[in-house]
């Protein structure tokens, strides 16, 4: 920012400034930075960047979508949402997602990165377990897996009476889930959908922690195995706190997909599940907006749900921070 | 990821040296447990995969018999029904051209605006940046309204062409943030001998930074086409012409409407359909993959 005078941006062509500094603009240099970043930026500043300031100011009217009419209202939408019951609950359950989603995913996924990476030999070499390979590709694999296939698949796998589930404790003698509704009962459809995204993406958390992991300097675990710490304690007071970075990333990726969520409760609920127990904000946006066409409406969904987002990015990275993590300087 | 090879390299060493060293009761214990637990967790991901493969050649009366019968007759009817009367087959074809081209677009366009953000010095360029970095913590879901609208006026709507571009926006963030760090590592000194050797930017981007960037270039390309091949939500709002549809919303059409339809056994071979060529890519690339996760997240 210092050297701001000296500096002469790229297109606006005044050589005489910068020749003594850096190379005279030629054709060739100006054509490039123009097409260069020029052309990125226009399709982000288009369809990305618009569309969500737009949305800020749709959410501010009464728009419905398809008719030049459009009123300013202020906050009233907002209002509205917050005595809308139906979206209340959804925010409810985004907030159980986002509580529970991250922390059951990354805790098992570290699990079994722990075990993998030093359930081998206490003797010699720190080392992970033999032919841990294939546990690390088969968990990798429902993350190749589109979500609206893994939502496809487990509806089948959950279904009352031809599903895997049932069928599985129907023989083991448990008869009374011979024709349980796995998605179909309140006490249960929130539980089971959980399981099948925090199934979804274990092996990615997983695979993930094993790199971070392996990227600790093995002089680090000698030296704690000297001083006679075990495994248990190793993994919660070396480990842990060494790639603690990667797993805010993994906290903050995993609770913004919490906060989506859209794709598996639509597959598996798509009414929003019984008595609205799997319903969630995006799913109340999208058929406000495509069904009800109340589009400010939906756009005051969409910038709650945006906050919230954002919210919960600055809230992981303030108790990072606050509890003695390396504050983010990048 | 470069140190992450030398890491495993130099590890590797050793390792083999000291195999032989004696295990203790403890250790034989702690690998046991170990591995039942890694095999328990495999199982509950190998399981519900192998049964949606066996399910797919029943026909439906079969699946509405029992969960575990195994199928009366091996054939590929299911299959054939699911590829040519469900139109899975058109979807695939639509997927691919879709994804294919959001790629390639993404990628040139990503590579040369991270190229001159992590390269150049210029004022905004900071700002630049957090303007990308914004648009990948912002939801998508906040944009789908408004895009709706750009893509009507400019008569994008329902069109394959409006989906790339809208593919192509919303892979750019993470497409430069991720080269823009690769970039960043790349030696000042090459640029410089490329000028000193007579090349322009063009030139020297193209013939020298590029090829210098290809492990990057792949990572990233693999991430966008796991995330582009996934999507669902752009198609399904902004992408409504039965005709048009992609695979992961033309599979969704057809899962709610089994529920009426009952055509089971077709399902259950689309699902196959959909999942085995990305698996199958996986299992031939799952090292670069693996490879790329830890590039892609450690930084």
């Amino acid at each position: 920012m210092i050297d701001l005078s000296s500096q002469v941006r790229p297109d606006s062509g005044k050589p005489a400034a910068i020749r003594s500094r850096r190379k005279k603009l030629t054709f060739d240099k100006v054509s490039f930075m123009v097409v260069f970043l020029g052309l990125p930026l226009a399709v982000y500043v288009i369809f990305v960047i618009s569309p969500f300031v737009q949305a800020a100011y749709y959410s501010m009217t009464d728009w419905s979508g398809f008719t030049a009419n459009m009123n300013f209202i202020g906050l009233d939408n907002y209002v509205k949402l917050f005595h809308n019951a139906t979206f209340m609950k959804a925010l409810g359950n985004n907030i159980i997602l986002v509580i529970v989603l991250p922390l059951v995913t990354i805790i098992l996924s570290l699990i079994l990165a722990t075990l993998v990476t030093v359930g081998g030999s206490s003797r010699g070499q720190i080392k992970g377990l033999k032919n841990s390979s294939f546990y690390r590709v088969v968990s990798f694999f429902p993350y190749v897996i589109p979500a609206i296939i893994i939502g496809i698949m487990w509806t089948q796998i959950y279904d009352p009476s031809n599903g895997l589930v049932n069928g599985i404790l129907t023989s083991l003698g448990l008869d009374q889930f011979k024709s349980f509704p796995w998605l179909g009962d309140e006490r249960t459809a929130m539980v089971a959908t959980m399981f099948v995204i925090v199934w979804g993406f274990i092996g990615f958390y997983m695979v993930l922690f094993v790199a971070a992991i392996k990227g600790i300097p093995a002089e680090l675990f000698e030296a704690a195995r000297i001083d006679g710490a075990g495994r248990v304690r190793t993994m919660v007071s070396i480990t842990v706190p060494l790639i603690r970075d990667n797993i805010q990333t993994a906290y903050v990726y995993m609770g913004i997909l919490a906060l989506d969520a859209f794709v598996y409760m639509q597959v598996m609920n798509s009414g929003g599940g019984p008595n609205n127990s799997t319903l969630v904000m995006s799913q109340q946006l999208f058929s406000t907006a495509f069904t009800k066409n109340q589009f400010g409406y939906a756009s005051a969904m969409g910038v709650v749900l945006a906050a919230v987002t954002l919210a919960f990015s600055g809230l992981v990275f303030l108790v990072n921070r606050l509890t003695g993590g390396k504050d983010d300087a990048r | 990821m470069m140190s992450l090879k030398q890491t495993s390299r130099r590890r590797a060493v050793p390792m083999e040296l000291l195999g032989k060293s004696k295990e203790t009761s403890g250790d034989k214990a702690v690998a046991a447990v170990s591995h039942t637990m890694l095999i328990i967790w495999s199982l509950i991901v190998i399981l519900p995969l192998l049964w949606t493969l066996m399910t797919s050649f029943k026909t439906t009366r079969e699946i509405f018999a029992s969960p575990f019968s195994l199928p009366g007759q091996w054939n590929f009817d299911n299959y054939v029904s699911a590829w040519t009367t469900a139109g899975i087959g058109s979807y695939f074809v639509n997927t691919i051209i879709v994804v294919g081209f959001a790629l390639i677009i993404v990628m040139v366009l990503g590579a040369m605006c991270a190229y001159v953000l992590a390269r150049f010095k210029f004022p905004g360029s900071r700002a630049i940046y957090y303007l990308m970095l914004a648009g990948l913590t912002f939801p998508i879901f906040l944009a789908i309204v408004p895009l709706f609208f750009i893509l009507k006026n400019i008569g994008l709507l329902n069109t394959l062409p409006g989906l790339i571009i809208v593919y192509v926006a919303f892979a750019l963030p993470f497409t430069v943030f991720f080269l823009f760090s690769f970039f960043k590592t790349l030696p000042h000194e090459i640029g410089e001998a490329a000028a000193i050797d007579g090349a322009g930017e063009w030139r020297t981007f193209f013939q020298v930074m590029l090829p210098m960037a290809k492990p990057g270039l792949a990572s990233v390309l693999i991430f966008n086409f796991l995330g582009l091949w996934n999507q669902f939500l752009i198609p399904v709002a902004l992408n409504t012409n039965v005709g048009h549809y992609v695979l992961s919303q033309g599979m969704a059409a057809f899962a709610s409407q089994a529920g009426y339809a009952v055509n089971f056994g077709a399902l259950f071979a689309a699902v196959v359909i959909t999942v085995v060529p990305v698996l199958v890519v996986y299992v031939i690339f799952q090292r670069q993959l693996q490879g790329s996760v830890s590039a892609g997240t450690n930084k």
